[in-house]
């Protein structure tokens, strides 16, 4: 669970400085609405993109189903098991 | 470049040009680019208008320009281009030019003239050469004939051959002949229709000269032949020299004596050396003409375009009542009046004239031109909203979000790296190489896509994101942070194949499919950053891809289509709709959110309250709304409580359609009612006072009673309302409503519907891909022996060119056009209205970039 939060922090806090601190740091150029329109657009897109996908996989109502190849693969690679 | 938000304020204004100051301050102008000119004399004929003349004389300049541009062309000189842009000149200088061109133009057709008299001769001695070389063979062939003929028939008419060699036998009677040269092809008819008219009295020998010559006016080569023809008597000569005329065979006098023939020939030779070398001198001198014309004709061209638009836009002018003065009206933008009269004063002083022209700002009722300060960056995305139609006049420029949820959306349906990097690299290419490759963009496919390049640019960057976030590099997941799901945590699988409790060693050892159980083997957190890689190696990748992209795309859907009605808020607000707020945006967005929003909530709620170990009582989404609308109890529950809030949910959308549908139309009739009474009624006052009816509209315009009761406002309505609006249909304005309503209505649940396509497409690029990658370089990366090397090898190029071709560039259009769709149909429709026209400047700028034709 803390590493669930630390990870929200984390992106939450990436996209926040895109795009709420950074549209205020914008300097004075006739274009700065569009600067900022496009920095807010892009933190609410990437970061609802990024979160629907952290969420849906929160509580997972099923499970992968794998080959039994496979499984021994993921063994072999992922978790070092000799076999 | 000014903020997209709304299109620029415009004003309508006068100006008044001094006739001197005229030209130069419309050349400032043109430079500027700034204002559109409108037309003050539209009835007047084309041929009546002022500057016709300068028109004219700007046309004879083109045509001569053209002229010398295809000389330059046919004698294969490069043009320069130095990239210069000239001013306009001046009008003195226009006679310069004149008499330039025209200089030029007669040298040159000179030049042309005595070069094609000259070639003309030349083709002539040619043939006249070949003739005499060939026609010794014919004589000598037509001696043989004549004297086995002689042989044969030994009658009076055995006619002999006039030659020195040949021997003389018998009583002559003469030969006559004529000897000339033909096209190839036409010998065969040529042949047959001396046959037939001159009933086989003649007799025709030929001969084909091998080299082609040129022919001088169209500078072909052509193949042609030498003949001859003998012939007897005065009757036939005739025939056949008509004949010959007839196919244009040309005719060459031809010596019967051997020695003159061949002193002739000397003769021709002699000539056709030195005719050689005065065609040589003459191609000479025109291609120093040429060359030296070449270095300016580009600028030239620029000039001339210039001075004609400029009378063209003087011709638009009208001319005051003292003759002395030009008056112009414009449209241009408010914020940049200054820049304008500063184009004015230049214009004035440049044109030596005292007297400084004036801009004059003018009220109008009539609509302004939309326009849009674009930047080379946004003017691509203001062209795709523009290609839809181009806004009203401030209304809410859809452009400034497109800039970001265009692209955005097209990641969602391309997410990839691997051909998102490729895409972002292409984009990127021709930005950074802008300059160069301007060259090249003239062409229209390529054209197209580097007018593109920021879009295709930015989608690629999305396209990288989301391709991050949807785990798939060429259809092959990365593994970066450590998958969420741990295999080895399943002590058994409880699966109908294998017996409870039995070992996993000898279950792993079969071949089978097993799930995991995601209440053991998931470690509560997911994997940080995207889809977890372990989706993509198992069998229901599908199952749980689907269900992610399906709520994602109605996630999406929605919130743009919120954004939509939101920006239409701001449309209502500026134009001081106020009804429209309440009767509009108010019900549309209760609408929107109350079945669409609450579904968007719902998924939330289901994503966060359920888990594995609940998951078997999980409700299905649309089973739930499907319920929600019939008014039954779900049979899986959600939250508690969820069959009261549903039903209030569905009894207010449902309240908020007769709102749409009834209000304002009936609070337009109540208006006017009113309106119309208070007219009566003063109306009458006015008439009791005058005794008598007198010009109605008019003592109602210019009514004081009103003014202590209303505001100005009203009585602007009423001006308007008498003036204008001379009957209120409100059976047209409810039908227009109803419209409306139903078109909102419906339009919320087709349009939502809309949105899953970006889960379809998104679906099938990643099918393609990993189609693509298993049939191609699938089989050779799963070869056991060497011969997988030579697969793999040959296998790449495969797999790369039908990855770019299908699925960078035919999936990339696919999905550019879905988005467009949504963009025009789903979003704008919301808020769009888009009957407005374009600001037109009048500007210079695209005679220096085009070519010249």
């Amino acid at each position: 669970m803390a590493s669930t939060a630390l990870i929200v922090i984390i992106v939450t806090a990436f996209w926040g400085v895109i795009g709420i601190i950074l549209p205020f740091v914008v300097p004075k150029r006739p274009d700065r609405g569009i600067i900022q329109t496009m920095l807010v657009l892009t933190a609410v897109c990437c970061y609802s993109f990024w979160m629907c996908t952290f969420i849906m996989q929160l509580n997972p109502l099923f499970g992968p189903v794998l080959h039994t190849d496979v499984i021994k693969a993921i063994q072999w690679e992922w978790d070092g098991v000799d076999s | 470049m000014g903020s997209l938000f709304r299109s620029e304020e415009m004003c309508l204004a006068q100006l008044f040009l001094q006739s001197e100051a005229a030209y130069s301050c419309v050349a400032e102008l043109g430079e500027l680019g700034l204002v559109q000119f409108r037309d003050l004399n539209p009835d007047v004929n084309a041929f009546q208008r002022k500057f016709v003349n300068e028109v004219r004389r700007c046309d004879e300049m083109e045509r001569k320009l053209r002229f010398l541009e295809k000389e330059i062309h046919r004698a294969e000189i490069s043009i320069l281009d130095t990239g210069e842009n000239p001013d306009a000149p001046a009008p003195r200088e226009m006679i310069d030019l004149e008499a330039c061109f025209e200089k030029l133009e007669n040298e040159m057709k000179e030049v042309n003239t005595n070069q094609e008299a000259l070639k003309r001769n030349f083709l002539e001695l040619t043939e006249l050469k070949h003739i005499l070389r060939k026609t010794q063979n014919f004589f000598d062939e037509a001696g043989f004939h004549h004297q086995q003929m002689h042989d044969a028939d030994r009658e009076e008419e055995s006619h002999t051959l006039l030659g020195d060699e040949g021997p003389r036998i018998g009583q002559a009677m003469r030969l006559g002949f004529v000897a000339g040269v033909i096209q190839r092809e036409r010998i065969p008819a040529f042949e047959q229709m001396l046959w037939r008219v001159c009933r086989g009295n003649v007799f025709l020998r030929q001969t084909e000269i091998e080299t082609p010559l040129e022919d001088p006016s169209t500078n072909d080569q052509v193949h042609k032949s030498v003949f001859i023809i003998f012939f007897q008597g005065d009757q036939l000569k005739t025939r056949v020299k008509k004949i010959c005329e007839g196919f244009r065979a040309t005719l060459y006098p031809c010596p019967e004596t051997q020695a003159e023939r061949r002193e002739m020939a000397i003769g021709v030779m002699t000539r056709i050396e030195d005719l050689q070398a005065v065609l040589g001198q003459t191609e000479e001198h025109r291609q120093r003409v040429l060359s030296s014309a070449a270095k300016n004709v580009r600028v030239w061209f620029i000039k001339v375009g210039k001075l004609k638009a400029i009378y063209h836009t003087l011709n638009l002018f009208n001319l005051d009542v003292t003759q002395k003065c030009l008056i112009a009206e414009c449209w241009c933008p408010v914020q940049d009046l200054d820049k304008i009269q500063m184009a004015l004063r230049r214009g004035t002083e440049r044109s030596g004239s005292s007297v400084p022209s004036i801009l004059n700002r003018m009220d109008t009722t009539e609509a302004p031109p939309t326009f849009n300060k674009t930047n080379k960056f946004t003017e691509v995305f203001q062209g795709i909203v523009d290609a839809y139609g181009v806004a009203n006049y401030r209304e809410v420029n859809p452009a400034p979000y497109a800039i970001i949820t265009f692209p955005f959306l097209f990641s969602v349906m391309f997410g990839d790296l691997g051909h998102g990097f490729i895409m972002f690299l292409f984009g990127l290419w021709m930005v950074l190489f802008e300059k160069k490759l301007i060259k090249l963009a003239q062409d229209d496919i390529f054209g197209m896509f580097y007018g593109g390049r920021y879009i295709i640019m930015l989608m690629g960057l999305f396209s990288m994101y989301s391709g991050f976030i949807y785990n798939d590099i060429f259809s092959k997941s990365l593994n970066i942070f450590g998958s969420a799901w741990n295999v080895s945590k399943m002590e058994w699988y409880n699966t109908t194949k294998f017996p409870p409790n039995e070992p996993m060693k000898t279950i792993l050892d079969q071949d089978g499919l097993l799930q995991l159980d995601a209440a053991k083997c998931y470690r509560g957190t997911p994997y940080p950053f995207g889809i977890d890689p372990i989706w993509q190696i198992s069998d229901n990748k599908l199952n749980f891809l689907n269900s992610l992209k399906m709520k994602i795309s109605i996630i999406f859907g929605i919130s743009q289509m919120t954004l939509g009605i939101v920006l239409s808020l701001f449309n209502h607000s500026y134009f001081k709709n106020r009804l429209n707020i309440y009767c509009e945006f108010v019900p549309q967005l209760i609408f929107l959110m109350s079945i669409f929003g609450y579904l968007v909530l719902m998924i939330f709620i289901k994503w966060f309250a359920f888990d594995a170990v609940s998951g078997k009582i999980a409700p299905s989404l649309i089973n739930t709304l499907i319920d929600m609308f019939m008014f039954q109890a779900p049979q899986l529950k959600l939250y508690g409580g969820q069959v009261g809030i549903q039903s209030l949910l569905v009894i207010i959308a449902v309240i908020t359609v007769p709102w749409m549908l009834f209000v304002k139309p009936f609070i337009l009739r109540n208006e006017h009612n009113k309106r119309f009474q208070l007219a009566i009624k003063y109306r009458d006052v006015r008439m009791l006072r005058n005794g008598g009816l007198g010009d109605e509209t008019a003592e109602v315009m210019h009514h004081d009673e009103l003014q202590r009761q209303d505001s100005a406002s009203s009585e602007d309505m009423m001006d308007q309302q008498t003036r204008s609006e001379p009957e209120f249909d409100f059976a047209e304005i409810f039908t227009h409503q109803a419209i409306h309503t139903i078109e909102f209505v419906l339009g919320c649940i087709s349009h939502t519907a809309s949105y899953l396509r970006l889960w379809a497409l998104s679906l099938a690029h990643a099918e393609l891909s990993e189609v693509l990658w298993d049939m191609v370089l699938g089989i050779g990366l799963t070869m056991e022996n060497g011969f997988g090397f030579a697969i793999i090898w040959a296998g790449f190029a495969v797999w790369a060119v039908i990855s770019v071709a299908v699925l960078i560039i035919m999936e990339g259009l696919s999905a550019f056009l879905h988005t467009l769709r949504l963009h025009w149909v789903e979003f704008q429709s919301k808020f769009f209205i888009g009957e407005g026209y374009a600001f037109k400047p009048f500007t210079f700028e695209f005679d220096t970039s085009r070519e010249m034709e």
